[in-house]
């Protein structure tokens, strides 16, 4: 699926063999008027696999405009960033898309699950998106609802469910292709502390099960979740946090 | 698999299509207009259409009527100069032996039509139109024989008093008895005997007549003119015209319906000769016909355009809907498309929504196109026919207007940027 005219380069000199993400030099330049924003200003960073990471800083720190680049919502205005060995800078649109499909998995504040479908349904989208068919689509759906402890809730709408098992959904569904990265965008943020500390350990025992995890946030205690911290600064790497 | 997709698709835009019941409702009910009177619309015009035809296979195609008509200077004389007068005009017997000898004509059929004159039998009473002619006419004019039998050449060579009435006036001087051998008193003087009767199919197609009336009473030509020769007196207030017609009408049947054309000109031509003024008037039943039925398909397309405004609104009415719900959904398309869903799948996706709001119009705008003709049958009389091309026309425009008035919105949802919706509240 992905164009042959890209290389994917997992082995070159520069890359690590078991990195999962690497940001070169990267920048992103918004216009603001007559002046440009620096978002991003030189990040060079890489997230090996089986890491769990959390991005923290300030607003404006640059941490939005990571995760968009990290969730290939986005193209940097200058500088590499690899994605599972791909080079995402100079994809198209269908080719970022295929990305996102099959390698990345999204957790976000708000849940966004499709009010009309079923959680079932919700956690096959992806798969469809794919091209899967209905019956294996179903059967792995059911599984994934079952690990995140929602195997009696399969035809459930989301407005029959709990903010803390909507985004217990919202995992498995970011699950369902089995993607090299998940990324959440502050998980536990429209949550109550109790729930949001079940999402958490749910996100930790993916982590032990060897998810890769990037997560954005500015919950110090959520932050301490993870393996590593990245503190954004004026669209720069601050400081990084965590066991080497 | 791509069929279990798109009926995905389909199922996935029903339920989209349900949360908002009301709106959804409204606005198929656009297309259900739209649609229904479409087809209703072609229904009338198909109708009109098929009655003329059937005209044409009850007169017979490959006929030429020809017909006496008061020319224009004894009109402008009566309105002018005194009140009593006497015109001789019209057509002459020797015309029927010129016409019967144009290329091309079988046969010809000469008519002395007398109108509105009174039958009675005892006390009954009713008005009649006397049809002198001969035996070719019931040839020629195809129609069932209800009792008795039609008159031959043997009656026209015995000349005898004896007619073949049309069914609703043996029904209205004879309603108890049998008709046949019953006698018929004309004017209070002349006497005929019943030998037939038969069913008249009156009407009209395209602003042609049938050359049979309802209260016809046939009898040969050759009684005919004994008994009431040639002239017609009308006596009105104070003033009485005669006018001494030979023939009212021939009817000329040509071999083939390619041939009328011409034959009408060379009809036009012999008669020239002959009268010295325009007394007649040649009618080709076929060609006005034709006229009617070009009429009847330019009226039935006005009509149908005019019906597909009303489709046109509709198709604005789902833009607007769907318009209105790709704003609304934003968020959920920002979602579809960070999960990983390419521009097309949601071009996909709101296509097949505004397609099942058409085609959903379309099915039951059909059922009201069905309906709506059988109503106008019913209450007016007016012939109508629904058919299968105007239903399947109907339900693919229905389709198109779907693809049409919902690619728009489906594309301002395939451009939405992922990273604004999901910021979109």
């Amino acid at each position: 699926m992905i164009s042959t005219t890209q290389p994917a380069c997992p082995a070159s000199a520069s890359t690590p063999a078991d990195s999962v993400i690497q940001f070169d030099d990267v920048f992103k330049v918004y216009p603001m008027g007559s002046t440009q924003v620096r978002a991003l200003d030189g990040v060079s960073i890489t997230f090996r696999r089986g890491e769990f990471w959390s991005i923290m800083g300030p607003s404006g720190s640059g941490k939005s405009t990571m995760l968009n680049l990290l969730g290939c919502l986005d193209r940097p205005t200058a500088g590499r960033c690899l994605i599972d060995g791909q080079d995402v800078a100079h994809l198209e649109d269908d080719q970022l898309s295929d990305v996102r499909l099959r390698r990345l998995g999204f957790v976000f504040q708000s849940f966004n699950l499709i009010a009309q479908l079923t959680v079932s349904e919700n956690i096959q989208m992806p798969m469809h998106y794919r091209g899967m068919e209905d019956d294996e689509a179903a059967d792995r759906a059911a599984e994934l609802a079952g690990l995140v402890g929602l195997g009696d809730r399969l035809g459930h709408r989301p407005a029959e469910l709990s903010g803390g098992q909507q985004q217990r959904v919202a995992i498995a569904r970011a699950l369902a292709n089995d993607p090299a990265i998940l990324l959440a965008d502050e998980p536990t943020g429209n949550l109550d502390s109790a729930t949001g500390t079940q999402i958490m350990g749910l996100l930790r025992r993916l982590h032990e099960e060897g998810r890769t995890i990037v997560m954005v946030t500015h919950e110090l205690d959520v932050a301490e979740y993870s393996q590593k911290q990245l503190h954004m600064r004026d669209g720069r790497v601050g400081r990084i946090v965590g066991d080497f | 698999m791509a069929g279990t997709r798109i009926i995905r698709n389909v199922r996935l835009g029903i339920k989209s299509l349900l949360l908002h019941k009301l709106r959804s409702s409204l606005t198929i009910l656009g297309v259900v207009f739209g649609v229904g009177s479409v087809v209703s619309m072609l229904s009338v015009g198909e109708g009109a259409s098929r009655e003329a035809l059937s005209y044409i296979n009850r007169l017979g195609a490959s006929t030429i009527i020809v017909e006496s008509v008061k020319p224009q200077e004894e009109l402008n004389a009566s309105s002018t100069a005194s009140n009593r007068w006497h015109t001789s005009y019209g057509l002459r017997f020797e015309d029927e032996a010129r016409l019967g000898q144009l290329p091309n004509v079988i046969r010809t059929v000469p008519a002395k039509i007398l109108s509105n004159r009174q039958a009675r039998v005892g006390e009954l009473t009713s008005n009649v139109r006397i049809v002198g002619t001969t035996p070719v006419w019931f040839d020629l004019i195809k129609r069932p024989l209800l009792a008795g039998r039609v008159f031959n050449e043997q009656d026209m060579n015995d000349g005898d008093g004896i007619c073949v009435l049309s069914e609703r006036a043996a029904r209205e001087l004879l309603p108890n008895s049998g008709a046949i051998g019953q006698d018929i008193t004309i004017a209070g003087a002349y006497h005929f005997r019943v030998v037939g009767v038969i069913k008249a199919d009156e009407g009209s197609a395209g602003g042609v007549q049938t050359p049979d009336q309802p209260y016809d009473f046939y009898i040969p030509l050759n009684v005919d003119r004994q008994r009431f020769h040639d002239s017609d007196l009308q006596k009105g207030t104070g003033s009485f015209s005669n006018e001494i017609v030979q023939l009212h009408r021939i009817i000329v049947e040509v071999d083939g319906v390619e041939h009328v054309q011409a034959t009408a000109v060379a009809a036009r031509a012999a008669l020239e000769r002959f009268h010295g003024r325009l007394d007649y008037d040649i009618r080709i039943p076929l060609a006005l016909i034709r006229q009617a039925q070009a009429t009847q398909r330019v009226f039935a397309i006005v009509l149908a355009s005019i019906a597909s405004i009303s489709l046109l609104v509709g198709g604005i009415g789902i833009m607007n809907i769907m318009l209105a719900s790709v704003t609304e959904r934003t968020r959920e398309i920002g979602v579809r498309r960070a999960i990983g869903a390419k521009r097309r799948q949601i071009i996909g996706q709101f296509l097949i929504e505004a397609i099942v709001l058409s085609f959903v119009g379309g099915v039951i705008g059909v059922a009201l196109g069905v309906c709506v003709p059988y109503g106008i049958t019913t209450f007016t009389g007016m012939s109508t026919t629904v058919t299968a091309w105007s239903i399947g026309l109907s339900l693919g425009i229905s389709v198109i207007v779907g693809v049409t008035f919902g690619l728009y919105p489906a594309q301002r949802a395939a451009g939405v940027d992922p990273i604004i919706a999901l910021r979109h509240e």
